[in-house]
C-alpha cells in the first residue's frame, strides 16, 4: 500500500525525522491559508499523487509569495499530471503539500528496502541525490553504498556513521545525518514498511539533514496491526475494480486486454495471461483468487471480472489445491445467476474435489464450454471473443 | 527413493484444529501420510481424526518421535509456530500458511542461522514424494511415483507440471514448493542439490517466476555442479513490469528479476524452457529422450 509525501512525513516527524514545516491543502484558499501560517519567503506548491516523478512532469512549484502560492494551486489542482510512474493516462492532483521552502546546499539519496538475497533489511544510501537511483546504479554504481541489517539489533549507529561517511556528508553533519537514518529504520520496522526511500535527503545552508522527501511503501500483509496506516489509503489513486477486489482480500490487477481471468494462485495466474497471449488473445487482468476463498468470495470476484465494460469474455482457471473445485463452482454458478452472464465463458477444472465441481457446473443450466487443459481454455476463450 | 520425505517421515500438523488443516489432515493420512501429532495450544489431550493433540511441539515429538511438522496456523502466530518447529528440533517444517508479514519471516531468517531444521515455504503447497508421504496442500491424485523432482515457487503450477508429467506416463520422485514469499526457508539450490544427490531423481523441472534473482543464482548453480538434466518454465513472462516491484526493490537486485533476463539465464546454463505453461512436461520428454533417459523415466 502506497500514502501520499504528506502522510509520509507526519510519519517521519514522529521519528524525530527533520523534514521542513508544511500542511496539507484541498483548495487554493486552503494552500494560501497554509502559506500564511508557514510565514516562509519561499513556499514549495508540491501536488500529490501516488507515483515518483513528479517534478519533472511539473508537479512541483516554487512559489516567492501567496499570490504565487494561490496561482500555483489553481493550476495544480484538477490538472492530469504524467510522469514516468502513472502511465500515459496520467493521474488528477486532487491533493497539495504547502511546504515551506528549504535552502539546499546538496542533495543525497536513502533508501530502506528488503534485500531478497539476504533475507535482511538493507539500507542503502549514494551523494547522487534527486535523480532516479536505477540511473546511479547504471552509470556509477560505486557511488552506492549498502548496510545490512541484524534484526535483533536493528540498525546500529556505527553502521549509519559509516554510510553517512560513504555518502561524503560533511563530516560535522555526519551525527545528525545517523540520527535522521536510526530514526527512519524505526519508522520502517514498526510501521511494517517494505520501502522507505528519501529522494533527496538534502543538507542545508544552516547546517540541518532533512528529509525533504518521503516515498512510504507498505507490505499488505503487515496491514492488519496497523490500523493507523490503514486509514491513509487513499480511494482516489486506486484503480475502482482494485479496490473492490482488496474488500475481499483478491488479488486483482486491472490490464488493457479484453478477456477476463479467474485463476487460483498467482503463479497459474501469471502463466494463464501467458497463455493467453501465446495463443493471440489479450488478458483483462490478472485475478489471483487465494486459497481460503469461500464461494461468496468467488461470486464477488466474477462481478468483477464482468464490471470491466471491455471483458468479451472470461477463462476460469482452476487446479484445486487448498481450493476446492466444488466451492468456485458454486461462486461462479451464483454470480452468473446474480448478474447476467451475456459473454462467453470457458472454465477448466482440475485438483481437488473436480467431480463435485464438475457437477455442479454441468448441473447449473449455465451456457459453460468446458476446457481439459489450461491451453485448451485459452485457445477456446481466444476463438470465442474473436 | 526420494528427497526430503518418504515413508517413514512422522508428521505433526500444527494447527490441527483449523478448519483448513482438518481438511487437509483427513486428505494426507487419506494418502498414507503418517500422521502422529497435531498441536493446538489448549487442546491438548483431545483425538481428532484419530490423531493425538498436543499443547505445544516439544510435547508432541517427546512422545511420538516426530521428525516433520507442517504448519496451517494463521498469518499473525505462523512466524512464531515454525520458530516453535526449529526450537523443538525437528528435521523439518513445511509452512503453508499465506500472507505472513516480510518483517516477521526476516526474524525467523535469523532465529533459525546455525540450527538444524530446514524450513520449505511458507506460502507454499507442501511436498510429496509419491506413493509414499504427501505432507501440504497438493491434490496427491495427480502423482505417481518415478524418477522425475520437481521444483517450484508456484504451487499451482507445480501441480500443472505434474498433472501433465503423469498424463504422459512420467511419474516423480518428489514436487517440493518453495513458495513464492520474497523470504523462504528453502530455495531452488537446496532442492536442485538434494536431487542432484537422489539415486532415483533422473531428471529435474525447475518452474520460476518474475521478480527477485533466485532463478540467475539456480541456473549459475546447475550450470556448475548439475549432473542431471534440467527443464524450466518461467511465469509471468507476459505480466506488466512495475506492478508489484517497488522502485528501489528493483534496483538491490541490479535491476534483474524480469522473466527474459531470467530465460537468458537458463539457457546459458543448458536449461530447455518451456515457451508455454502447457508444454512443460513435453519439453522434459523431449530432453529426455534426447539424453537416453526416457525409457528410464517411464512409468510401467
Amino acid at each position: 500500500m502506497n500514502i501520499h509525501e504528506y502522510q509520509g512525513k507526519e510519519i517521519l516527524r514522529k521519528y524525530g525525522v527533520t523534514v521542513p514545516n508544511g500542511k496539507v491543502a484541498f483548495s487554493p484558499e486552503e494552500a494560501v491559508k497554509v502559506a500564511k501560517e508557514l510565514g516562509s519567503n519561499v513556499i514549495v506548491v508540491k501536488a500529490q499523487i501516488h507515483a515518483g516523478g513528479r517534478g519533472k512532469a511539473g508537479g512541483v512549484k516554487i512559489a516567492k509569495n501567496l499570490e504565487e502560492v494561490r496561482t500555483y494551486a489553481k493550476e495544480l489542482l484538477g490538472k492530469i499530471l504524467v510522469t514516468h510512474q502513472t502511465g500515459p493516462e496520467g493521474k488528477e492532483v486532487k491533493r497539495l503539500y504547502i511546504e515551506e521552502g528549504s535552502d539546499i546546499s546538496k542533495e543525497y539519496y536513502l533508501s530502506f528496502v528488503l534485500d531478497r538475497a539476504t533475507s535482511r533489511v538493507t539500507l542503502m544510501g549514494s551523494e547522487e541525490g534527486g535523480m532516479d537511483i536505477e540511473e546511479v546504479a547504471e552509470h556509477s554504481p560505486e557511488k552506492i553504498f549498502k548496510e545490512v541489517i541484524d534484526p535483533v539489533t536493528g540498525l546500529l549507529p556505527f553502521q549509519a556513521r559509516r554510510m553517512a561517511f560513504n555518502m561524503n556528508i560533511p563530516a560535522k553533519l555526519v551525527n545528525k545525518a545517523a540520527k535522521l537514518m536510526l530514526g527512519l529504520y524505526e519508522a520502517f520496522v514498526d510501521k511494517d514498511a517494505s520501502i522507505l526511500e528519501i529522494n533527496p535527503l538534502v543538507v542545508t545552508g544552516n547546517e540541518e539533514v532533512v528529509a525533504l522527501d518521503a516515498k512510504f511503501n507498505f507490505d499488505g500483509n503487515g496491514l492488519y496491526r496497523h490500523k493507523d496506516i490503514v486509514e491513509l489509503r487513499d480511494y482516489d489513486e486506486e484503480d475502482p475494480k482494485e479496490i473492490e477486489a482488496s474488500k475481499y482480500d483478491l488479488s486483482y490487477i486491472s490490464l488493457d486486454g479484453n478477456i477476463g481471468c479467474m485463476v487460483n494462485g498467482a503463479g497459474l495466474a501469471m502463466a494463464t495471461m501467458d497463455t493467453i497471449s501465446y495463443y493471440g488473445g489479450k488478458p483483462a487482468n490478472f485475478l489471483d483468487v487465494g486459497g481460503g476463498a469461500t464461494a461468496e468470495k468467488v461470486t464477488e470476484a466474477f462481478k468483477i471480472i464482468l464490471s470491466d465494460p471491455n471483458v468479451k469474455g472470461i477463462f476460469v482457471n482452476i487446479f484445486g489445491g487448498i481450493m476446492k473445485c466444488d466451492v468456485i463452482a458454486e461462486g461462479v454458478i451464483t454470480a452468473a445467476k446474480e448478474v447476467g452472464l451475456e459473454v462467453p465463458l470457458v472454465v477448466r477444472l482440475e485438483g481437488t474435489n473436480v467431480g463435485l465441481g464438475k457437477e455442479l457446473l454441468n448441473a447449473s443450466g449455465l451456457n459453460i464450454v468446458a476446457a481439459d487443459s489450461m491451453a485448451d481454455g485459452a485457445e477456446k476463450i481466444v476463438e470465442l471473443v474473436g | 527413493m526420494s528427497v526430503y520425505i518418504n515413508a517413514d517421515t512422522k508428521v505433526i500438523v500444527q494447527g490441527i484444529t483449523g478448519e483448513t488443516a482438518l481438511f487437509h489432515t483427513k486428505q494426507m493420512l487419506e494418502y498414507g501420510t503418517k500422521i502422529v501429532a497435531g498441536v493446538t495450544p489448549g487442546k491438548g489431550g483431545q483425538v481428532i481424526e484419530g490423531v493425538p493433540v498436543f499443547n505445544t511441539v516439544q510435547d508432541a515429538v517427546a512422545v511420538t518421535g516426530a521428525n516433520v511438522s507442517v504448519i496451517y496456523v494463521p498469518a499473525p502466530f505462523a512466524a512464531d509456530a515454525i520458530m516453535e518447529a526449529v526450537d523443538a528440533e525437528l528435521d523439518m517444517t513445511i509452512c503453508i500458511t499465506e500472507h505472513i508479514p516480510v518483517l516477521d519471516m526476516v526474524k525467523v531468517k535469523r532465529y533459525m542461522e546455525g540450527k538444524k531444521t530446514r524450513l520449505v515455504g511458507p506460502n507454499c503447497p507442501g511436498v510429496i514424494s509419491a506413493d509414499e508421504c504427501k505432507i501440504g496442500i497438493m491434490p496427491g491424485y495427480i502423482h505417481t511415483k518415478g524418477h522425475v523432482g520437481v521444483v517450484s515457487r508456484s504451487g499451482t503450477l507445480t501441480y500443472e507440471a505434474v498433472h501433465q508429467l503423469t498424463q504422459a506416463g512420467i511419474g516423480q520422485s518428489t514436487a517440493v514448493g518453495i513458495g513464492g514469499d520474497p523470504v523462504n526457508g528453502t530455495n531452488f539450490i537446496d532442492v536442485l542439490s538434494e536431487f542432484n544427490k537422489d539415486p532415483e531423481t533422473y531428471a529435474v523441472v525447475m518452474i520460476g517466476e518474475i521478480g527477485g534473482t533466485a532463478e540467475e543464482e539456480a541456473a549459475e548453480w546447475i550450470k556448475a555442479n548439475m549432473t542431471k538434466p534440467v527443464v524450466g518454465f518461467i511465469g509471468g513472462q507476459t505480466a506488466p513490469p512495475g506492478k508489484r516491484m517497488g522502485h528501489a526493490g528493483a534496483i538491490i537486485s541490479g535491476g534483474k528479476g524480469t522473466a527474459k533476463e531470467k530465460i537468458k539465464a537458463m539457457n546459458e546454463a543448458g536449461i530447455e524452457v518451456a515457451p508455454t505453461p502447457s508444454v512443460i512436461g513435453e519439453t522434459l520428454i523431449k530432453v529426455i529422450k534426447e539424453k537416453g533417459l526416457y525409457e528410464q523415466c517411464k512409468t510401467h
